[in-house]
């Protein structure tokens, strides 16, 4: 298998062509050009004809440069070493430590079989109360973070990533601005939040293929440490420059496309990479929170679709803060009847008000009269926004729900709430 | 009879592999991949030039061009025989839960088992020896939960066959021949409890076709009253992410009366169906009092799960919902979701480098799509007894949005449309059926005629609200406003039904004619009100009272007192 095949017979995109024999599909290659050693992957066999995609891309690459097949298909490194480390789309380093070749392991791995899957009951804790409180974050949960380019959706992921509580972070970013990666290491340096944090960058400037390699790095290792009885949270930013990678990468295979020039496997390739979120019975778990940014703010664009009908709701990042209305966790339920009695009611409670409250926003821009209890609408929508709504409001969830309840009291008589009544007399704050 | 060819792969592209063969082979046969130790299946879908081109079953990592192939000489088949119920397979009826004994967490690949256990059943002979049978007949029977389960002479085979011999009754365990027949050649046949069926051919062995005329009650009422599904009829359910399509099926699997339920979870997340199989066990079935698992089967083909997989686990549901129907039971097979069926069929339209048609689906997607609703249907047996398949599909329109190729194409075959909408589970108006856009052709469980007279109200109910949204309040007359609020009320009280409420989930048919009729009187009473603001308020009080009664249990003492109260409150107000 170390045989060396010096003819490559075409290029196209970044999809090279050798002849060779007893080639297995998707083996790792080692190409050997003038700007140095890469790897690339066998993504078509037809006869002896192997098609493989260049991961630093085909730029430079000569008719006359070496390929050399190693046998084994795509593998990431996995031991606790990982940890504190940064790597690029191909996993080698990017922070100037050593590279890491013990215990190899598959990236892309087979699905977990659904009949040994657990219903999902642990919440997880992000000290943000518009998760906390209104949409709770479960553990083995896939969710979005619907953004559009230029709100603050890496800010978000790095608090997340800072107070979440659980036990190691893997933050897969994918065609990230080089700024946006040195915002992340910084600030996860600067919290002590690098040392439980593993890294996979893919800049802007990087190759495109690297960028679908992402994900699948960033699930495997997650996935072992599951295996582990660690609780893992995965961060992947941005979910849409993935599929943009997938979009090109197909292109240039001549792939008949499906909508807006997408693969017509777009729908497989996410899900089996979200789908990836699992709590293991008696181990860990892996949970996924992605940023997709639309495009144009269109949810109806095929990406955040497609998402959406894979994940278990969605988070939408708008005006710098998450949106309460639109924003859903499917999983919510499961967790927030056990933290404390209150939960549920106050939530359902506040957000009804929230909702009036916009309906009076709408009536005083339409220069109507305002009435008594719109003016105190409009006291607690500006009250809830700034104390729960602000993306700086960092308070545990017990805390966010005495907050509610302090907002309630300074806005409204308690019969207003629509609050039942046992629940008034328990939580209502006594002085005033 | 089966070719034992063989062959050799040439090529591999994404789950596409080229097979250079000898001798002959079949399109749709089966073949297996050597890789290593593991066996990868797969099937023929195209032949051209002597290469056959096989879609693979499984990741296809690791494949080699010279890899063997051994071709089986069989089409893609299931296996049809008592033990079916209560169990969970993948799309090509692989035991999940015997697979995770197996293999743990994770799906390895290569790994088939036997998807029906050799267990001893209770068999009794109908027939004795002599007789004569052909394909489809029973020749006797096993108690399979609270079902007969017929044993049946298998559906492929052809002419008239004699029994030569047959087993008395008795303890036999499944795989044992029980059974021999001979045709008037002499050539002998062995059958046991399970037989083998081919599952993209339709399993016939009926006497004659029939109209479905029977309601399928689910306890839903916009679907009972308004949108009614027939026992033996087709339905589909469009809509986009979040508006409760699972939900919905999911409702429906528990309370519609029918007597076996196969759900295909067909490239969806696969946390849905862990609530299925969690949940399943403990709940009772409402007819029966046992166990609702008892009469589900679960084949769960997720998103994450090998696609070609994916394509084939709705003709595996469809394949055993018509073994069930051939015993005379009503089966409903819930498909959820085509599109992703159909988005596995353009995958490997793709691959094939076929021409695309809109989307790029391939040209033959209406006629796939066709062919399988065309499945479902109520037969008369040879016996005189009925049996149905009932299909229900979800259907998940990119953004959206009905005017993709696979709504269309659904469309074009059903006999009722449940269409959801964004609006309305954006309003939380569940279920978020849009009672305007949706529309079925089949009869329900109340008159005809009352039901189009509620109907207008909501219609014209909703052209007022249209136009009160231009005209505002003051400019609409107090009569629209009055039919205005009456489409609002009909909405609210009935259309609308709570599913986490233990009495308004599920609604009995009596119950649904009773409160109709209180309804219907109201919608076509007129009353004395003032003004709008007038009637704005009757109409409150008017749903809440209503709403009360539809939260009370019929065997509560407050029910009658209800009624009563509800009854008087308006007809005090009547004209």
């Amino acid at each position: 298998m170390q045989k060396v095949y010096t003819k490559i017979e075409s290029i196209v995109g970044n999809v090279i062509t050798v002849r060779a024999e007893g080639v297995r599909n998707n083996d790792l290659a080692e190409i050997t050009t003038s700007r140095g050693k890469g790897y690339a992957n066998v993504i078509k066999l037809d006869g002896d004809k192997v098609s493989l995609q260049v991961f630093q891309g085909a730029m430079g690459v000569s008719t006359g440069d070496s390929v050399r097949f190693l046998g084994v298909p795509m593998r990431v490194s996995f031991s606790d070493n990982l940890l504190g480390r940064i790597f690029d789309g191909a996993g080698r380093p990017r922070d100037n430590g050593p590279e890491l070749t013990e215990n190899m392991i598959e990236i892309g791995g087979p699905s977990v079989n659904p009949s040994r899957r657990i219903l999902p009951n642990k919440m997880i804790r992000t000290g943000i109360p518009m998760i906390d409180v209104f949409n709770t974050l479960v553990e083995s949960q896939k969710l979005p973070i619907f953004s559009i380019s230029g709100e603050p959706y890496n800010q978000l992921l790095a608090r997340i990533a800072m107070q979440a509580e659980v036990d190691i972070i893997v933050l897969g970013g994918m065609g990230l601005k080089y700024d946006d990666y040195l915002f992340f290491r910084n600030t996860l340096e600067s919290s002590g939040a690098l040392s439980r944090t593993i890294m996979f960058i893919h800049t802007a400037s990087d190759p495109t293929v690297e960028c679908t390699l992402v994900p699948d790095l960033s699930l495997a290792v997650a996935e072992r440490f599951a295996l582990q009885g660690k609780k893992v949270l995965v961060l992947l930013t941005d979910m849409t420059n993935f599929c943009d990678s997938l979009k090109e990468t197909a292109i240039t295979m001549e792939q008949v496309p499906s909508n807006r020039g997408y693969p017509g496997d777009l729908y497989s390739a996410l899900a089996s990479r979200y789908e990836k979120a699992v709590s293991f019975e008696g181990a860990g778990s892996v949970t996924i929170l992605g940023v997709t940014t639309m495009p144009g703010d269109d949810v109806t664009h095929p990406v955040p679709d497609n998402t959406g009908y894979i994940t278990e709701g969605q988070y939408y990042l708008k005006n710098g803060h998450i949106e309460p209305f639109g924003s859903l966790s499917r999983l919510k339920q499961n967790v927030n009847k056990d933290t404390r009695s209150d939960h549920r009611a106050l939530m359902d409670g506040m957000i009804k008000l929230y909702s009036a409250y916009k309906d009076s926003l709408e009536k005083r821009s339409m220069g109507f009269m305002m009435s008594d209890w719109d003016e105190k609408l409009l006291r607690y929508g500006a009250e809830f926004e700034s104390r729960m709504m602000d993306l700086s409001v960092n308070i545990p969830l017990e805390e966010a729900l005495d907050e509610g309840w302090k907002i309630l009291s300074e806005c409204f008589e308690p019969n207003e709430t629509g609050l039942r009544t046992e629940l008034i007399e328990q939580y209502w704050p006594k002085e005033r | 009879m089966a070719s034992t060819a063989s062959g050799l792969v040439s090529g591999v592209n994404g789950n596409m592999v080229n097979v250079k063969f000898s001798s002959q082979v079949i399109k749709n046969e089966v073949g297996y991949i050597h890789v290593g130790d593991t066996r990868l299946k797969s099937e023929i879908i195209r032949i051209t030039d002597g290469i056959a081109s096989l879609q693979v079953y499984e990741m296809t990592g690791g494949i080699a061009v010279g890899d063997e192939v051994e071709f089986t000489g069989e089409m893609l088949s299931v296996e049809l025989g008592p033990g079916l119920l209560t169990q969970v397979f993948d799309g090509l009826q692989n035991p999940l839960p015997g697979l995770a004994e197996k293999c743990g967490f994770f799906l390895e690949r290569g790994v088939y088992l036997d998807p029906l256990p050799d267990k001893e059943w209770d068999f009794t002979p109908s027939k004795s020896v002599g007789d004569k049978v052909i394909a489809g007949d029973s020749f006797g029977s096993v108690p399979e939960g609270i079902f007969r389960h017929e044993i049946m002479v298998p559906f492929t085979l052809q002419g008239e066959w004699r029994i030569k011999s047959i087993a008395a009754k008795g303890m036999h365990r499944s795989r044992e021949t029980i059974c021999v027949i001979e045709d008037g050649k002499g050539n002998e046949k062995e059958l046991s409890m399970i037989i083998t069926q081919p599952v993209k051919v339709a399993i016939k062995g009926y006497q004659e076709r029939v109209l479905p005329d029977e309601t399928m009650v689910t306890k839903v009422r916009i679907i009972d009253t308004f949108l009614p599904v027939a026992k033996g009829g087709t339905y589909c359910i469009p809509g986009p992410f979040g508006a409760g399509k699972t939900v919905l099926q999911h409702l429906t699997s528990r309370n519609a009366d029918v007597d076996i339920v196969i759900i295909a979870a067909c490239g969806e997340r696969a946390g849905e169906v862990v609530e299925i199989l969690k949940e399943f066990p403990e709940l009772t079935d409402p007819k029966t009092g046992r166990s609702l698992m008892e009469r589900t089967i679960i084949i769960c083909n997720t998103s994450s799960m090998p696609v070609a997989a994916r394509e084939a686990s709705v003709y595996t549901a469809v394949t055993m919902a018509e073994y069930y129907r051939n015993m005379g039971l009503d089966v409903l097979l819930l498909a959820d979701s085509t599109s992703r069926w159909a988005q596995a069929m353009r995958e490997m339209s793709g691959r094939l480098e076929e021409i695309p048609g809109d989307e790029a689906f391939p040209a033959y997607l209406e006629s796939r799509i066709a062919e399988f609703y065309e499945r479902a249907g109520k037969v008369k047996l040879r016996d005189g007894r009925t049996g149905t398949v009932t299909i229900g599909g979800t259907v998940s329109p990119a953004g959206g949005n009905f005017e993709e190729p696979v709504t269309q194409a659904t469309l074009k075959v059903v006999g009722a449309f449940h269409g959801l909408s964004r609006e309305r589970s954006d309003a939380r108006k569940y279920p978020a059926i849009d009672p305007l856009d949706s529309w079925s052709k089949y009869e329900g469980i109340i008159d005809k005629a009352k039901v189009a007279e509620a109907y207008s109200y909501l219609r014209r109910g909703s052209e007022v609200g249209q136009m009160m949204k231009v005209v505002g309040e003051e400019g609409t007359s107090l009569d629209d406003y009055v039919v205005y609020q009456k489409g609002e009320f009909l909405d609210s009280v009935y259309l609308q039904q709570n599913s986490f409420d233990p009495v308004d989930a599920a609604v009995t048919v009596d119950r649904q004619r009773m409160v109709f009729s209180v309804l219907y009187d109201i919608l076509t009473s007129s009353y004395s009100l003032e003004d709008k603001k007038d009637a704005r308020l009757f109409f409150n009080e008017l749903r809440q009272r209503f709403l009360d009664w539809n939260g009370t249990a019929e065997s509560d003492e407050r029910f009658s007192v209800l009624r009563e109260d509800l009854e008087s409150f308006y007809k005090g107000r009547r004209k």
